[in-house]
């Protein structure tokens, strides 16, 4: 009843070609910026804005990046933490040899050297496709991970291999809350969230998706494969290497290159699948899933667990559980949750009538 | 069918934000909190349910026994990092809080959520207790207030480990020439020790190769296929979980003698060897205590704890290497707090007031014995600058059954480690920006 989008009349191109064509929509989008970027702060406490929901933000981040590459160019990729870890340590090392650079710099200079190694690992695209393609960005995960942990010169030469985040300062600031934490990693996912969609709707994003449906088909309509397909790998790079500089600085503090191994490049694959490949929302969601569900689960076994199971029952079970909801999320909807939610809008608008 | 998929989306929802509301702390002021951030799950479950096995059962115990520390009973919860990271850091957030008084301390028993929390500690001011792992620097109090690598350090350890090869090749000045290989864990935790080797090497003239293995380190054959053709007197062994017996089998299949194998304590468990089997005969390992059940405050924990069914793991596994090491742990620990206690009062202690009780350790022979640890736990004094306290490792040697102690306390060389974790401190504190504090105006 509510969202129906009746008597809204586009007059002009501009608002027919808006990111949110109906007013609804418009308005909810701008009252969950309000929500995140206000209410939040003020109502969430350091537990959740700390360790929940920034981290959450940041592979949301990582998950766009690799939405562009694989959801909306079509290209499988498994070097998702590898580019990340350019990012950090990137970040790391612009901050202590390059002092000079403001911070925010660094962290889009980080999202740029990814850019480039991506680009470098997205060669192959053009020869190879598929689950082929997916083993050669492999290849990257693994390259980029040995280099890390044995060239000493990106670790600043540390004994053990491990960097530590520097103090952060944003225009005389110093960022060390949760708080400040999560707004500067909020800022950043959200321009660059607002930008992904828009890239996506634009000439280069509609290229990415004629490439995906059927390469050949988009070369002979005059789509460029080769700077098509570098053009994904670079941005979903960078996407991505932001991400990684945000997971040092505003979560963990320290990294180590086990931190960006491939059990984080499958979590974030996993994200998209769930939450919906070829979707910007869909990363949101299924970065969700992915985090909040195994802490929703080791809370729930922590609040019910005393004296009912043992511990280690508990704590296995948590595993089952999760593996089940995913196999469940994927059988009744396989387009993810991001459709799921689409569906839920479609319904919306038919509501109370339905036919 | 979509209807119920929404539906069920509403009760995640809902207990999710059932969830997020933090469970009414109970106003019982007598209570002391201590996070348990355990791994059950993932490659390294063993060391996780013996480690924290072990110490929940000494903590039970000692309220059981003794009506908790003083009087103040110790509470705690778990929380599943599965050894990873990100997961501590977020277990580290959920449990600092909780209890009257907040986390007394922090055992993170993992050298990477160490190093992602002993910074968030020190801001928090919650002690970070790396017993037996972490970052060796941190020894230096004065650039690490917060953070606690007590009784010994891997560099310490180290130089333990080179004196004992020294003892069997009959001197130290027997070194010179030797070829030894450094077989690790390819993490934060086994690239520890590269630098404290090499400089070794250079003043004892040995020849030193290092060789990572991958997580989780199944795959070692080129490894020692490799170490083979190097043909070394002897091999160290720095791994972790299941690298450790492959890593001798590996060894007996090129034949190299596991006599000549010395590893680490995180090499050194009962569940390290078993699997390797007959292959294991003879590997040394050092510890910073012993395994086995022999000792009063075992006796004590099977008495008021184990006997009543409310073990923490399953009997069979108490005196095990990990579960010993829980039981240092919790010894120490409970230490720590009585110490502070005596300055602040008998009543719950926030992290700050442990802090000093940590700092103000000393753990004398008389009092071990009389906690009933005589042999398990070394004398322990720390200060403001010296947060490892004591430093001196034995050496076992796995007979196919158990283990087998085959020397007395072995100090570190603490003239080698001191200034080179000194260097390493100033190092950070200059990239972090940290003034050290001035330790001759502590009391």
């Amino acid at each position: 009843m509510l969202y129906r989008e009746a008597g809204q009349f586009k007059t002009s191109y501009q608002k027919d070609q808006a990111i949110f064509p109906i007013r609804q929509d418009r308005i909810a989008v701008w009252a969950l910026l309000l929500a995140v970027f206000i209410a939040v702060p003020l109502l969430a406490d350091d537990y959740w804005l700390g360790s929940i929901i920034t981290p959450l933000l940041v592979l949301s981040l990582a998950a766009i990046g690799l939405n562009i590459l694989t959801g909306y160019a079509g290209q499988l990729s498994l070097g998702t933490a590898g580019f990340m870890a350019v990012g950090a340590f990137a970040a790391y090392n612009l901050n202590i040899r390059v002092p000079e650079l403001p911070l925010i710099v660094d962290f889009l200079l980080a999202g740029v050297f990814a850019a480039m190694v991506g680009m470098v690992f997205g060669l192959p695209s053009l020869r190879i496709k598929g689950f082929y393609l997916a083993v050669a960005t492999l290849a990257a995960q693994f390259f980029i991970e040995w280099v890390f942990t044995h060239v000493g010169w990106f670790t600043n030469y540390s004994s053990s291999g491990v960097i530590s985040a520097p103090p952060m300062h944003i225009l005389g600031m110093t960022i060390d809350t949760a708080v400040e934490k999560y707004l500067l990693t909020l800022s950043v996912v959200a321009v660059l969230a607002l930008g992904a969609k828009n890239m996506v709707r634009s000439r280069i994003g509609r290229s990415w998706m004629a490439v995906r449906d059927k390469d050949i088909s988009a070369e002979v309509i005059g789509v460029p494969l080769l700077s098509t397909k570098l053009s994904a790998f670079g941005i979903s790079s960078f996407y991505c290497g932001v991400a990684g500089a945000l997971w040092t600085y505003c979560y963990l503090g320290t990294v180590e290159p086990a931190a960006f191994d491939l059990n984080r490049s499958f979590q974030v694959l996993f994200m998209i699948i769930i939450g919906g490949v070829g979707s910007i929302l869909g990363s949101f969601l299924g970065a969700g899933f992915i985090v909040l569900l195994p802490i929703l689960l080791n809370n729930i076994a922590a609040m019910i667990g005393h004296g009912t199971l043992q511990a280690d029952t508990m704590a296995n079970l948590e595993h089952i559980i999760f593996g089940g909801l995913i196999i469940f999320f994927l059988i009744v909807e396989p387009h993810g949750l991001a459709r799921l939610w689409q569906i839920a809008k479609e319904k919306l608008r038919l509501w109370p009538f339905p036919y | 069918m979509k209807k119920s998929v929404l539906a069920s989306l509403a009760i995640g929802a809902g207990l999710l934000a059932g969830a997020s509301t933090p469970s009414p702390v109970m106003a019982q002021a007598m209570e002391q909190f201590m996070p348990i951030p355990i791994y059950r799950t993932g490659p390294y479950a063993a060391g996780g349910t013996g480690y924290f096995g072990g110490f929940m059962d000494y903590m039970a115990m000692v309220n059981a026994r003794d009506n908790g520390v003083n009087g103040v009973k110790m509470i705690w919860e778990e929380c599943e990092t599965a050894y990873d990271n990100a997961r501590g850091v977020e277990c580290y957030e959920r449990l600092k809080g909780k209890g009257p008084t907040g986390a007394a301390m922090f055992h993170p028993l993992s050298t990477g959520i160490t190093y992602s929390t002993f910074e968030k500690g020190t801001a928090d001011k919650v002690p970070v207790v790396s017993m037996g792992y972490g970052r060796g620097d941190a020894m230096v109090g004065s650039v690490f207030p917060y953070t606690f690598p007590l009784v010994t350090t891997y560099w310490s350890q180290n130089t333990a480990k080179i004196k004992f090869i020294g003892m069997k090749e009959g001197g130290m000045d027997k070194l010179k020439g030797k070829k030894l290989v450094n077989v690790y864990h390819d993490s934060a935790y086994g690239k520890e020790t590269i630098d404290i080797l090499n400089k070794q090497a250079a003043m004892y003239g040995f020849e030193i190769k290092h060789f990572p293995v991958a997580h989780p380190g199944l795959d070692q054959k080129a490894i020692w296929l490799q170490i083979k053709q190097f043909a070394p007197d002897w091999v160290i062994l720095r791994g972790w979980g299941v690298m450790n017996p492959t890593a001798i089998k590996e060894a007996a299949r090129i034949g190299f003698p596991r006599e000549k194998m010395l590893g680490v304590w995180w090499s050194g468990s009962e569940e390290d060897m078993r699997p390797a089997g007959t292959a294991a005969k003879g590997f040394y390992a050092a510890g910073f205590h012993p395994a086995g059940k022999n000792f009063p405050v075992l006796k004590d924990i099977e008495k008021f704890v184990q006997s009543k069914g409310k073990g923490n793991i399953e009997a069979e596994r108490m005196g095990t290497i990990y579960y010993n090491r829980g039981v240092v742990t919790g010894i120490i620990s409970m230490e720590a707090i009585r110490t502070a206690q005596e300055k602040y009062g008998k009543k719950p202690l926030t992290g700050e007031q442990v802090q000093w009780g940590l700092e103000h350790l000393n753990l004398t022979a008389a009092r071990i014995k009389a906690l009933g640890g005589e042999g398990l736990v070394q004398p322990i004094k720390t200060s403001c600058n010296d947060h490892e306290g004591g430093g001196a490792v034995k050496f076992q040697q796995w007979d196919g059954e158990k283990w087998t102690v085959v020397s007395d306390w072995i100090d570190a060389d603490k003239s080698l480690v001191r200034p080179l974790a000194e260097e390493s401190a100033a190092k950070y504190a200059k990239e972090k920006g940290i003034t050290p504090r001035d330790c001759s105006k502590e009391m």
